[in-house]
């Protein structure tokens, strides 16, 4: 069972609900994909953690066997080669590593070279194993290292996605059997509610709405989910006191049972959604 | 001398754009004639900028005049032994003037590009 918790922009909650989540859930991982930012490991503290490389294929050119036809030019999307000066050249950063550009060369002129991207980071916190996705500064997609920590473990595990609703959190949320979408109660918060709400139901994949830092209703809010039917599973009140317990770093399920309780029965409202 | 300039729209003002200029406008110094053509990389998913300057590279121009231009983009032209410079009036012909008159100086900033991060 993996529970993906999105949200369309960052400062929402993401971790705060992951982590909390994954802190009262019984055996599950917690997977960290906000690889550009990861800092669920700041609550949970891992110990014993093992770093394992990430890398993804590059191609490289045999330039004595390229007799410059430009199939592999001609090939890729992405316009991550040019031709110039008589021999492909590619760029890294554009680059998406398919391998297409090996596969369509008549002269058997490319091979594919490893490139660093990233590091999946492995440890334990209190027997929740913790997983984090880290890129490389200066990297342009995370994909590769997102898909690296999804595959770390087979365990049942709470996925932190990336903010947004683009290509990398399509990555994190695509193995998820249910998303949590984290929601602000502002007009800003519901405009990048729909955002992530049409990539979920993009993907087929059953949800639920949380709304967090409620300090009051924002009717716009609930319309919406009622409109599209999407079962509003908790409001986190906003609150001072718990802000400042995550602003030092400690799980705030262990420090407020009001909150424990919440995050207990959406816990059990979430194994019962994503099992029906 | 082979000079490409991106179009907008109007076929005869420089695109801010150079990736993404809808047009482009080749004009042969020699034989004094111009060609527009569509550029094929306008909408490109990526790497619009490099299939750009693909583009003028293989239509044999030497020169570009462009408002702006990304890293990528100017590492294809460079290494083609394109040389570019910076656009200083709106329209394209009246560039083409200020160039022969050796009036445009050569593009000395390239920004890193306006990759969307999708």
């Amino acid at each position: 069972m993996r529970i993906a918790v999105l949200s369309g922009k960052g400062g929402t909650g993401k971790t705060f609900v992951s982590v909390n989540l994954a802190a009262v859930a019984q055996d599950v991982a917690y997977i960290d994909c906000d690889a550009e930012e990861p800092n669920g490991h700041l609550f949970f503290r891992p110990e014993s953690v093992k770093d394992t490389t990430v890398y993804t294929m590059l191609p490289a050119f045999d330039a004595a066997k390229c007799d410059g036809c430009r199939k592999c030019l001609e090939f890729c999307r992405f316009n991550a080669l040019a031709f110039v000066q008589g021999k492909p050249r590619v760029f890294p950063e554009v680059c998406h590593a398919c391998g297409g550009c090996a596969l369509v060369c008549p002269q058997n002129a490319v091979t594919e070279e490893k490139r660093a991207v990233g590091t999946v980071k492995q440890g334990v916190s209190g027997g929740i194993p913790v997983i984090t996705s880290m890129l490389n500064p200066g990297e342009v997609s995370a994909v590769p290292v997102i898909k690296a920590a999804l595959h770390a473990t087979d365990a049942s595990a709470v996925i932190d996605s990336p903010p947004g609703s683009g290509c990398s959190v399509t990555e994190a949320v695509s193995g998820a059997d249910y998303c949590l979408l984290v929601a602000e109660p502002t007009a800003f918060g519901l405009h990048n509610l729909r955002m992530v709400h049409e990539l979920v139901t993009l993907l087929n994949k059953p949800l639920g709405i949380i709304v967090n830092k409620a300090d009051g209703v924002y009717p716009p809010l609930e319309k919406f989910c009622a409109d599209h039917h999407a079962p509003v599973l908790a409001h986190i009140l906003y609150s001072q006191k718990l802000a400042q317990i995550s602003a030092e770093g400690k799980l705030a399920v262990q420090h407020n049972p009001q909150l424990r309780q919440l995050f207990e029965s959406l816990w059990e409202t979430v194994i019962a959604e994503a099992a029906s | 001398m082979m000079i490409a300039i991106p179009l907008d729209e109007t076929k005869k003002n420089v695109c801010v754009s150079f990736g993404r200029a809808p047009y482009y406008l080749f004009h042969n110094t020699e034989t004094n004639t111009s060609d527009i053509i569509e550029n094929p990389a306008a909408r490109a998913a990526g790497g619009a900028g490099i299939q750009a300057a693909q583009f003028v590279a293989d239509h044999s121009a030497d020169t570009v005049i462009t408002v702006r231009c990304g890293q990528n983009a100017s590492d294809v032209l460079l290494a083609s032994g394109i040389a570019v410079y910076q656009s200083a009036q709106t329209s394209a012909a009246d560039n083409l003037k200020l160039l022969a008159e050796g009036k445009l100086e050569k593009l000395s900033h390239f920004h890193p590009g306006f990759h969307g991060k999708a």
